[in-house]
C-alpha cells in the first residue's frame, strides 16, 4: 500500500498526471472511488478485496478527464477494462498512467499498453465455479422453463440503467435504448421492455465484456444480469477461441473467420 | 387526529393480514427476491420477510407506478377514440411492513400531486391506499429520519403504525379514519390499551443536521464547488431517484402500434444527462454536479421553500444503494 | 390442432435469398403460403431485436436466409452475420426463448428448389412445434393497455 501511496504522490509532485482515480474509505467506511489531486492526499488510497468498483469507468467521463492527465488505480477487472478501451480506441498511449494492482496486491508498473495486453495474456478470464455450475442449471431447464425463469428475474428491474453507468465499456454518450421516435425498445419497464434492455444490452457487450461483473454490484436490486454475459464468454470461447481482451486482435464480433463453425445454418 | 390506542399479540396479527386479503385487498409487503427483500405483491402472511431493516426499494409503486398508462388511443372509421385510465376502478391496496420514513413520504408525493394539478391517477392511487406501518427497532449509519422531522416512531403518513413491544405484543396506534375501520371490523383482535413502553422500544437515530439550517444556507450556495466535488464519482445513473420514496419525476413515451398506441409516464431521475438536454442540443444542466445540486436543492430548499415539507424523508436507501458508494450525508453536512 | 396455419416471418437478403426465392416463383415451384418476405440489403444489415420484434408481433417461427460463405455481395456481410447469430442463438437459448423457431439458411440466386424446400420444411416443423405464445405474451400486455 505504502508503495502505491508513493508512488501516487510522486506522480503529482511531478506533475505527470494531475488526478489519481483510486479507492478510498467513505464516510460510512465503505470503500468508493475517490479523485486525489494533491500529493498529501495520496495518504487517503486504499486498497483491498473490498475495492470491486470498477475504475475504468471514469477514464471516458467528461467531468473527470477535465480534471487533467489521470493516473488510475487498476487491478485486474481494471486492467482489461483498459486494455478494450484501448481496442476500441477510446483510450491512447500517454493519455493515462497506470497503477496496475497484480493479484497479490503488489504494485505493477506499465511501459505500454501493450505491456498491460502481455501481462493479461497470463491472467485469462476464467468463469468462477458456481457461475457455471448456475449457467448449467439454467441451461438445463426445459425452454419454457427457462423463460419463465427469466421473466421472473427481470421482472423487477426498473431500468434505472445502473448496469449501463457502471460498466466501462458503455461509453456511448447516446444508447440506443433512447431512440424513442419511433421506440425501438420499450422504455417503460414492463416485461417486454426490460427483457429487450437486457438483450441488448448482452449482445452489445458480446466479445467486449470482460467479465468485471460492475453491472451486478451496481443493480440496487440484487439482480444477477451479469450471468447473461458470462454465459455468452463461456459459449463465445467455445466458438471463436481465445476470449478477453486484446489489442493487436479485432474485436471478436467486428471481425470474422471464413472458417467459423456452426451446426445449425442450412 | 390520532384517535386510540391498542394493543394486538402476533398471532392475531396474521390473522388480520388475512382478513385484509380476503376482502380481495391488493396485499403489498416486504419480501424476499432474490437478493434482496423487496416490497411486491404477497397473498400469504408467510411471505412477509421477518428481519428487514428497510426494502431496497421504496413503497411508492403503490401509488406512482414505474409505469403507468395516462391514456391510449385507436383510430377508427368514426374518428379518433380515446381512453382515459382515470375511470376505471383501482383495486384497494394495503402497503404492510412500511416504516415510518415510507408513510412519511406519502406527505410530500400527495403534494406534489395534489397541488396545483389534481393528478387523479394519483389521487384515486392514494385514497384506495391503507398504510400499516411498523415503528424501527433498529437503524443503521444510513439513517436520518430524525433530521428531516421524522423519527423511528413517527405516525405521519400511516394509517396504522405497530410497534412491537419489548413484550412481544405490538402497540397499534391509529392515526386516521381508515385506521379506525380496520380496528372496528377486526375489533376481536384488538384491546385497547395505552401508548407505554413504546419509546423504549424505538431505535436510537441521532440527529445529523438540522433542516431548518440546511434549508437556510441553500438559498445561497447555487454557484459553489462542492456540488462537483461531491458528485464526483457520479456515474449518472437513476438508481439514487428510483429507489427515492419520493422522487415523483417522470417521463411521458408513446408505445404505438399501427393505428393505435398507449401513452405512458415512465419514471425518470434528474441524474440522466437526457433529463435535461435540449432539442437544440444545449444542456442546461451539463455535467454531473450540476445534476446532484438539482438533486440535493429540490429535497432540501425547492420543495420546503414552496410547500414547507422537505423532499427528503431520511431513509437513506439512496446512501445505501448507489453504485458509487455517494452518501447523501456527505453532501448534506458539509453544506 | 389442424386448424393452426404457422405464421412465418423470413428475413432474407436482397442479392441471394430474395432472388433465389423470385425464382421459386418464376420456376412455378410451389411452397407455403405461411412466409412473409422481408427484404434486407444484406444477412449482415438485419439487427438482431428484428427477431425478437417478430416474434413479440406474434411469429410462430422465423427465417433468417442469405448468401452462401465466400457469396456475399458485399465481400463479408455473411461472414459477420453468421458469427452474430451464433452469439444470439445462444443467448436467446439460455434466455428460454424457442430457438427451434428460427431457421438460419444460405439460400443462392439460383436454388429457387432449395427456397421452396426450406419454407416448406420450416413450416411443417412449426406446424408440430405448434403456436408460439412465449415471447408474445410477454409483449401482449401492451395491446391490452392500447385497448380502446
Amino acid at each position: 500500500m505504502n508503495e502505491l501511496i508513493k508512488k501516487a504522490a510522486s506522480l503529482l509532485e511531478a506533475n505527470e498526471v494531475q488526478v489519481v482515480i483510486g479507492y478510498g474509505l467513505g464516510s460510512a467506511k465503505r470503500p468508493q472511488a475517490i479523485f486525489v489531486t494533491t500529493p498529501a492526499g495520496c495518504e487517503q488510497l486504499i486498497f483491498d478485496n473490498r475495492c470491486i468498483q470498477n475504475l475504468a469507468v471514469y477514464l471516458t467521463k467528461q467531468e473527470i478527464r477535465k480534471l487533467g492527465k489521470p493516473a488510475i488505480v487498476a487491478p485486474l477487472p481494471v486492467l482489461r477494462s483498459i486494455v478494450q478501451l484501448v481496442a476500441e480506441q477510446q483510450l491512447t498511449e500517454g493519455d493515462l498512467v497506470v497503477l496496475g494492482i497484480d493479484p497479490d496486491g503488489k504494485l505493477l508498473e506499465f511501459s505500454s499498453f501493450k505491456a498491460i495486453e502481455s501481462f493479461l495474456s497470463d491472467h485469462k478470464i476464467v468463469i468462477e465455479e458456481k457461475y457455471l455450475k448456475k449457467i448449467e442449471e439454467i441451461k438445463n431447464m426445459p425452454v419454457g422453463e427457462r423463460f419463465a425463469y427469466w421473466v421472473e428475474l427481470l421482472e423487477p428491474c426498473f431500468k434505472c440503467y445502473a448496469c449501463r453507468a457502471a460498466c466501462p465499456l458503455c461509453y456511448c454518450t447516446r444508447c440506443t435504448i433512447e431512440n424513442n421516435q419511433p421506440q425501438w425498445i420499450p422504455v417503460a419497464s414492463h416485461l417486454q421492455g426490460n427483457l429487450e434492455w437486457h438483450v441488448m444490452r448482452a449482445m452489445h457487450l458480446a466479445g467486449r465484456c470482460t467479465d468485471c461483473e460492475a453491472c451486478y454490484h451496481a443493480c440496487p436490486l440484487g439482480i444477477p444480469i451479469h450471468l447473461l454475459n458470462k454465459s455468452l464468454i463461456q459459449d463465445l470461447s467455445e466458438s471463436f477461441g481465445d476470449y478477453g481482451p486484446k489489442i493487436s486482435e479485432p474485436n471478436m464480433l467486428s471481425s470474422f473467420d471464413p472458417d467459423d463453425k456452426e451446426s445449425f445454418i442450412r | 387526529m390520532q384517535t386510540g390506542n391498542y394493543s394486538i399479540n402476533e398471532p392475531s396479527m396474521s390473522k388480520l393480514f388475512d382478513n385484509l386479503a380476503e376482502k380481495g385487498k391488493t396485499m403489498y409487503a416486504p419480501k424476499n427476491r432474490g437478493e434482496r427483500i423487496l416490497f411486491q405483491k404477497v397473498e400469504k402472511f408467510g411471505e412477509i420477510a421477518g428481519d428487514y431493516l428497510l426494502t431496497a426499494n421504496s413503497a411508492k409503486e403503490v401509488v406512482f407506478p414505474r409505469y403507468e398508462k395516462v391514456f391510449s388511443y385507436k383510430k377508427t372509421q368514426d374518428g379518433i377514440l380515446i381512453n382515459d385510465p382515470t375511470g376505471n376502478p383501482f383495486s384497494e391496496v394495503v402497503l404492510w411492513g412500511s416504516r415510518p420514513c415510507d408513510a412519511a413520504a406519502f406527505i410530500p408525493m400527495t403534494n406534489t400531486f395534489e397541488k396545483d394539478y389534481i393528478d387523479n391517477l394519483y389521487v384515486k392511487r392514494r385514497k384506495n391506499l391503507l398504510v400499516l406501518s411498523f415503528s424501527c427497532n433498529t437503524c443503521d449509519e444510513f439513517c436520518f429520519c430524525t433530521s428531516v422531522n421524522g423519527g423511528p416512531g413517527n405516525t405521519a403518513g400511516s394509517d396504522i403504525l405497530f410497534t412491537r413491544l419489548q413484550t412481544g405484543d405490538f402497540l397499534a396506534e391509529i392515526i386516521t379514519e381508515k385506521g379506525k375501520k380496520v380496528v372496528e371490523e377486526n375489533s376481536s383482535l384488538f384491546e385497547a390499551s395505552t401508548a407505554e413502553g413504546k419509546e423504549q422500544s424505538l431505535a436510537k437515530v441521532e440527529p445529523r443536521f438540522n433542516q431548518d439550517e440546511i434549508q437556510a444556507k441553500l438559498q445561497e450556495l447555487f454557484e459553489n464547488p462542492l456540488w462537483a466535488e461531491k458528485s464526483r464519482a457520479c456515474l449518472g445513473c437513476g438508481t439514487c431517484a428510483y429507489i427515492c420514496p419520493v422522487c415523483s419525476c417522470f417521463d411521458i413515451q408513446d408505445e404505438a402500434h399501427g393505428s393505435q398506441g398507449t401513452r405512458l409516464r415512465c419514471w425518470d431521475s434528474c441524474g440522466f444527462s437526457l433529463f435535461t438536454l435540449h432539442t437544440s442540443g444545449h444542456n442546461p444542466r451539463p455535467d454531473q454536479g450540476t445534476r446532484w445540486r438539482q438533486r440535493i436543492l429540490h429535497k432540501f430548499r425547492y420543495m420546503p421553500d414552496k410547500s414547507k415539507i422537505a423532499g427528503c424523508v431520511g431513509c437513506g436507501r439512496c446512501s445505501r444503494s448507489c453504485p458509487a458508494g455517494i452518501n447523501i450525508l456527505d453532501t448534506v453536512t458539509a453544506l | 390442432m389442424s386448424e393452426f396455419e404457422p405464421k412465418i416471418v423470413a428475413f432474407v437478403c436482397n442479392w441471394c435469398t430474395y432472388a433465389g426465392a423470385d425464382l421459386t416463383g418464376t420456376s412455378r415451384i410451389k411452397y407455403a403460403q405461411n412466409v412473409k418476405i422481408i427484404r434486407f440489403p444484406c444477412t449482415g444489415r438485419i439487427d438482431f431485436m428484428l427477431l425478437l420484434k417478430a416474434f413479440a408481433e406474434g411469429a410462430d417461427g422465423i427465417i433468417v436466409s442469405g448468401c452462401h460463405p465466400n457469396d456475399c455481395h458485399y465481400t463479408s456481410g455473411n461472414f459477420h452475420a453468421r458469427r452474430r447469430w451464433i452469439t444470439f442463438r445462444s443467448l436467446l437459448d439460455f434466455l428460454g426463448i424457442d430457438v427451434r423457431r428460427i431457421q438460419f439458411s444460405w439460400v443462392s440466386a439460383a436454388e429457387g428448389a432449395k427456397w421452396a424446400e426450406i419454407a416448406n420444411t420450416t413450416v411443417n416443423n412449426i406446424r408440430e412445434l405448434g403456436p408460439y405464445t412465449d415471447y408474445a405474451k410477454v409483449a401482449v400486455h401492451l395491446k391490452k393497455e392500447a385497448k380502446v
